[in-house]
């Protein structure tokens, strides 16, 4: 997994709560494997009027945030569906980091498995950001995960993260790769749980 | 009062870079193993501990989380042993991970596998026209036969929702670990059993090593209390209650559903009331399992019988929170005030009881929601101030894993019973097994008479990606759990509701009471 340390660029915000990832790529794409381009069809339904009809009032639409890095929403983003091809379409797009007050528990794990960062800050902080860059669209914010903070313009902004998850993002760790150190302990509670539970076993009858 | 036990280190050494650093209370030493692995010594403390031992009360979402953690590292992440594992077409990304390493599954006999997703509820099921959502079928067929995976598929007479499925073959059963690649995994914890949907990395780790890496959650307590009206459904009991703490009322927590209105719940109605939990943002949802939970689960085709049963049935019975265990959280409604419930709006929490008017963005003082309820009914074509039960419909849907097993049919059917729906719909049973008892009890017949079609199980219209869609403007009366903008198709409007709530919406061609229409008719 790409590490994550630090990131400076374009940051796009998105002034609504609850951004589910229906939204962030409808449903009808979750059959696309992963070479088929997901960042093309980030948002569609908000993106778009129509098949290659960009709608203009949507942020990502905006020249400055067209190549935004960074996402900047209210509260609760990601809720809703477990798919992680949001994440992967978000990534595809070339977004490394969304900065909101709340997430989605799953698409927070899923976002993590895949280098995006999940930054908290206050409701209030969010709100200040937003309004700083939709009066400075062309602001570039800098996020530093090793001091978790924010700067953008003259501002700078603690956030937080998950210590387990900061640490994952700054050293790329797999999950699969760690859990291999642990081969020994899985294998010990597995004898000794089929003994305890016999009943956890799925019958064989079914 | 046992005394506290003594506090004791555990540390991993060796060559391996892993530690594990913890500080515990076993509770007696049989909970002790020590394991000879190549060059180092492990030692494992398992069961019902916690930092400050067995004396402390424990809640049941604790007594799940420390049955299955297997090591607890020193940054606080546990790692959990996973006992079922269900799988469906769009696993195909972590089948993918796995074959990009050469992995195997590790547990293909704790792994099932369902075709739902994308399966079609009407056409012909094995001649998919679409051949888009035929590979999609294929694929999950190929990746389960290839790791030796049970699957019911399309040719299966137990194929359907994997969340009706789980339960209804005695899969899911009280006191288990279970995930799926589907936020909606939460539905099992009606069982007592602390399930939760996951991600495809995830989906990947559970396949290669039938482990998982969670922090332990808050723990969330909501009661309701007292008894529900006649009419009123767990649907909505879950609407009034995500309306009341939102979306992300529960973000970050297990919530146990407990009080007097919960238990008295069928085990149909607490699946429907845990499957809506992450619609409130919880890890899980769950209910301590009951007199009712085992009656449900005994005699399920993998379920364990004999004495084996009757085991099983001591340990959990012993799941339940302890008398005075704490709960980070606690949230109390009164079941007795809880009306039927319809959706306005694009989130679940945008709830309110039938006999209220739409929200009017004009008298909201606060701007920022006066926004989001101007885009909120814009989307929703309502104007401000409507009263709901003046929204004319022009279509429903009853079906999805949340509202579509066999008591939530008869109660549609109750509701309409030789009346004709206004409107065009779809019932999709959550399962074909619920299919066809619903056809042996004649419920079948009452959809058809009264004009809706009566298809084959899937998750269908809930989601849209099998091709059963909302046409883009039109507005549908749903039992599903998301009205998310698009949910059920570009530009669909949807309105969550119980069964017995879409049966009078389709009556009505418009929103309704259910109360109104009941009579003598029960639901």
């Amino acid at each position: 997994m790409e590490k994550f340390t630090t990131l400076t660029g374009p940051a796009c915000p998105i002034n609504q709560s609850n951004v589910n990832t229906d939204q962030i790529l409808p449903a009808r794409y979750l059959k696309w494997t992963r070479g088929m381009g997901l960042g093309k069809v980030l948002f569609h339904d908000l993106r778009f009027r129509a098949a290659e009809d960009e709608n203009p009032d949507f942020p990502l639409n905006k020249p400055a945030w067209r190549d935004a890095k960074i996402l900047v929403a209210a509260r609760n983003f990601g809720c809703g569906s477990s798919r992680e091809a949001a994440v992967y379409a978000l990534c595809d797009y070339g977004i490394r980091c969304v900065i909101a007050p709340s997430f989605g528990d799953i698409f927070a794990g899923n976002a993590v498995q895949n280098g995006l960062l999940t930054a908290a800050v206050t409701d209030d902080e969010a709100a200040e950001i937003i309004v700083l860059l939709t009066q400075m669209p062309t602001l570039h914010v800098r996020v530093d995960l090793e001091h978790q903070d924010i700067v953008c313009g003259d501002r700078t902004y603690r956030f937080t993260v998950d210590p387990v998850r900061r640490a994952r993002l700054l050293n790329g760790w797999d999950d699969i790769d760690l859990t291999e150190s642990y081969r020994a302990q899985i294998a010990a509670f597995r004898v000794k749980d089929r003994e305890e539970r016999a009943w956890a076993t799925p019958a064989a009858g079914g | 009062m046992p005394s506290r036990p003594a506090r004791c280190c555990v540390r991993m050494c060796g060559d391996s870079d892993a530690t594990i650093d913890e500080t515990c209370a076993p509770p007696d030493r049989s909970s002790l193993t020590l394991v000879q692995s190549g060059s180092y010594t492990i030692l494992i403390v398992q069961g019902a501990y916690g930092p400050t031992g067995m004396s402390q009360p424990q809640t049941i979402i604790d007594k799940l989380w420390s049955s299955h953690e297997i090591v607890r590292r020193h940054d606080g992440e546990s790692l959990l042993w996973v006992d079922r594992h269900y799988v469906h077409e769009g696993s195909f990304h972590a089948f993918a991970k796995l074959d990009q390493r050469g992995a195997k599954v590790a547990e293909p006999g704790l792994t099932f596998g369902v075709a739902d997703h994308y399966v079609p509820t009407r056409g012909s099921r094995y001649d998919i026209a679409n051949s888009e959502i035929a590979r999609m079928v294929r694929q999950v067929e190929s990746n389960t036969k290839k790791h030796d995976i049970r699957l019911f598929g399309l040719d299966d007479p137990r194929q359907g929702i994997v969340h009706v499925v789980g339960p209804e073959q005695g899969l899911s059963l009280p006191g288990l670990l279970i995930v799926c690649g589907d936020s909606h995994t939460s539905t099992h914890g009606a069982l007592g059993a602390y399930a939760f949907g996951i991600g495809a990395s995830e989906v990947a780790h559970v396949l290669m090593t039938q482990t998982i890496w969670q922090k332990k959650p808050q723990r969330m307590r909501i009661t309701v209390t007292g008894k529900t009206a006649p009419g009123i459904s767990a649907k909505d009991i879950v609407l009034s209650i995500i309306s009341q703490i939102g979306a992300d009322g529960a973000t970050g927590c297990a919530v146990e559903f407990a009080g007097s209105a919960i238990r008295a719940l069928s085990m149909e109605g607490r699946l429907t009331l845990c499957n809506m939990s992450i619609e409130a943002g919880a890890r899980c949802g769950l209910i301590a399992p009951d007199a009712a939970a085992f009656a449900y689960v005994k005699g399920r085709p993998y379920a364990p019988a004999g004495a084996e049963f009757d085991r099983a049935v001591e340990v959990w019975s012993k799941l339940a929170s302890d008398e005075n265990a704490e709960f980070d959280r606690e949230v109390s409604l009164d079941g007795g005030q809880i009306a039927p419930i319809v959706t306005w709006g694009i989130s679940p929490q945008d709830a309110l009881p039938i006999d209220a008017s739409a929200p009017d963005p004009a008298r909201e003082p606060n701007t920022e929601r006066a926004k989001y309820l101007r885009d909120a009914l814009d989307y929703m074509g309502i104007a401000p101030g409507k009263r709901l039960t003046d929204i004319a419909v022009d279509r429903v849907f009853i079906g999805s894993c949340t509202n579509a097993r066999i008591e939530d049919l008869r109660a549609a059917a109750a509701v309409l019973a030789g009346r004709t729906s206004k409107v065009p719909g779809l019932v999709s049973a959550g399962s074909s097994l619920v299919k066809r008892q619903a056809e042996q009890e004649g419920l079948d017949r009452i959809f058809r008479d009264a004009g809706l079609e009566w298809g084959e199980s899937g998750c269908s219209m809930c989601v849209g990606i099998n091709g059963d869609l909302v046409a883009p403007g039109e507005r549908c009366a749903s039992t599903t759990n998301r009205n998310f903008r698009g949910r059920q198709g570009p530009g669909a409007r949807t309105h969550l509701m119980s069964p017995a709530m879409v049966a009078a919406a389709a009556v009505a061609g418009h929103l309704a009471d259910v109360r109104k229409l009941l009579g003598s008719r029960t639901v």
